[in-house]
């Protein structure tokens, strides 16, 4: 995809990857892109790159705009490989160039690449002059990574927010008013969810340091620019980050050998229903566990079932429950059940490892056979 | 009261909140919280910690 203009002297110049469908363990159904954001001004500056084998796309779609050797400043807000990914490539060509991060960004970004760049340390309240702009520093630790950063551009009202805000979408649309808000607000809560909902306590931090500055646009490091779906973002950003859930919303998640425990997790949900409580039911054999994080998100009620397979879980569920304790959902209830043959140990282990998440528990439910 | 702050991920460890959750009471002193204590946000060791 070419370059695109986003705003008087402000450029698109990222890659879309249509096809990526693994993102270190997150299934990415919808691809994603890589957003680096070039602007021209007395010094011209890029924001963030692509990842590496994007490289040629970057470069591309600077040289559409302006000669990439003509790079003075390069903001890199953040040092996971798809942000900094090019940044060997693009300082190779403009060798000069100052490369802006935080203290953590620079000790990251030696460790990644082994350059002796020419580094400007940045922190909170700093500000990087181009000429007729200023972006101010709003480091934001933990949303996601310890050197994530985030500037916001003055004088445009423009936030670049890196990986907040972000929806892993590929599309050859690049604001969110050619796709519409419920497919923004989608993939925007499947990201949250996989990427960010462990930090709720940074996210609220960095809404306090945002706390005063109009937003015109949003510029986040993947999927679509917004402007039109900013209020509904940030309210649902508040929302998830004070772990805000819907008392009348559960989540099945389940593993089963012959379909005892499917059958369970049905009469489970048909429970539920009978309550007034919407369901919805995941096969972890049919459903990546990426998914199933998106899918409960806002509810109350997460129930996770497995059979007994020589003394332990099945598999699939330790992957899933792993998955999810470590991004750490809150003010839930839980709910452990599953079928056995003898022993039925799994439903203690699944029962164990929901209370170390904190939710509140319901009684384990555990069956022998049940067809 | 001496307040810490991890400067891997700048969580502030505050001795008159402790960390319940990871077995550190209430009013325990950075010095006495145990050496295999993490920083409960992003698992860094006690020491990179630095008083605030």
């Amino acid at each position: 995809m070419a370059a695109v203009k986003i705003s008087d002297n402000i450029y698109w110049v990222g890659a879309v990857d249509f096809e990526i469908r693994e993102f270190h363990g997150y299934e990415t159904p919808h691809g994603t892109t890589y957003n680096a954001y070039l602007i021209l001004d007395e010094k011209i500056t890029l924001i963030d790159t692509v990842k590496s084998s994007f490289s040629d796309v970057l470069l591309k779609n600077i040289s559409e705009i302006i000669d990439p050797s003509k790079i003075d400043y390069v903001i890199s807000n953040h040092v996971e490989p798809d942000h900094s990914g090019s940044l060997m490539e693009i300082l190779a060509i403009a060798p000069n160039a100052s490369l802006y991060t935080t203290p953590l960004g620079e000790k990251g970004l030696r460790a990644y690449y082994h350059q002796d760049w020419n580094f400007k340390i940045v922190k909170t309240n700093d500000t990087i002059n181009t000429g007729q702009y200023t972006f101010e520093v709003i480091q934001t630790p933990m949303v996601h990574w310890p050197d994530n950063m985030m500037v916001y551009l003055k004088e445009k009202e423009m936030l670049f927010s890196n990986d907040a805000f972000g929806q892993h979408y590929a599309s050859n649309e690049r604001h969110d008013y050619e796709v519409g808000e419920s497919l923004v607000l989608e993939r925007a809560k499947d990201y949250y969810a996989n990427i960010v909902l462990p930090y709720g306590a940074q996210v609220l931090k960095a809404f306090k340091d945002l706390d005063g500055k109009n937003l015109s646009l949003i510029c986040p490091s993947h999927g679509l620019v917004l402007k039109t779906t900013i209020n509904t973002i940030l309210a649902k950003y508040s929302d998830w980050a004070n772990n805000k859930v819907n008392d009348n919303e559960a989540v099945i998640v389940y593993d089963t050998m012959w379909g005892a425990t499917k059958g369970m997790a049905h009469e489970i949900a048909k429970d539920f229903e009978s309550k007034g409580i919407h369901t919805q039911v995941y096969y972890l054999k049919e459903t990546h566990i990426s998914e199933v994080m998106g899918a409960l998100m806002e509810a109350k009620y997460i129930c996770v079932g497995s059979s007994t397979l020589n003394k332990q879980m099945l598999p699939n569920v330790a992957a899933f429950l792993t998955y999810m304790k470590g991004l750490a959902p809150k003010n839930r209830t839980g709910l452990a059940f599953g079928s056995y043959g003898w022993g039925g140990e799994s439903i203690k282990y699944v029962n164990e490892t929901l209370e170390s998440c904190k939710f509140e528990m319901m009684d384990p439910i555990k069956k022998i056979y049940m067809t | 009261m001496k307040r810490y702050v991890c400067t891997i991920c700048a969580y502030v460890y505050d001795s008159e909140m402790g960390d319940p959750d990871n077995g550190v009471e209430a009013g325990t002193s950075f010095e006495d919280i145990p050496e295999e204590w993490v920083c409960p946000v992003c698992g860094a060791g006690k020491d990179a910690f630095e008083e605030e």
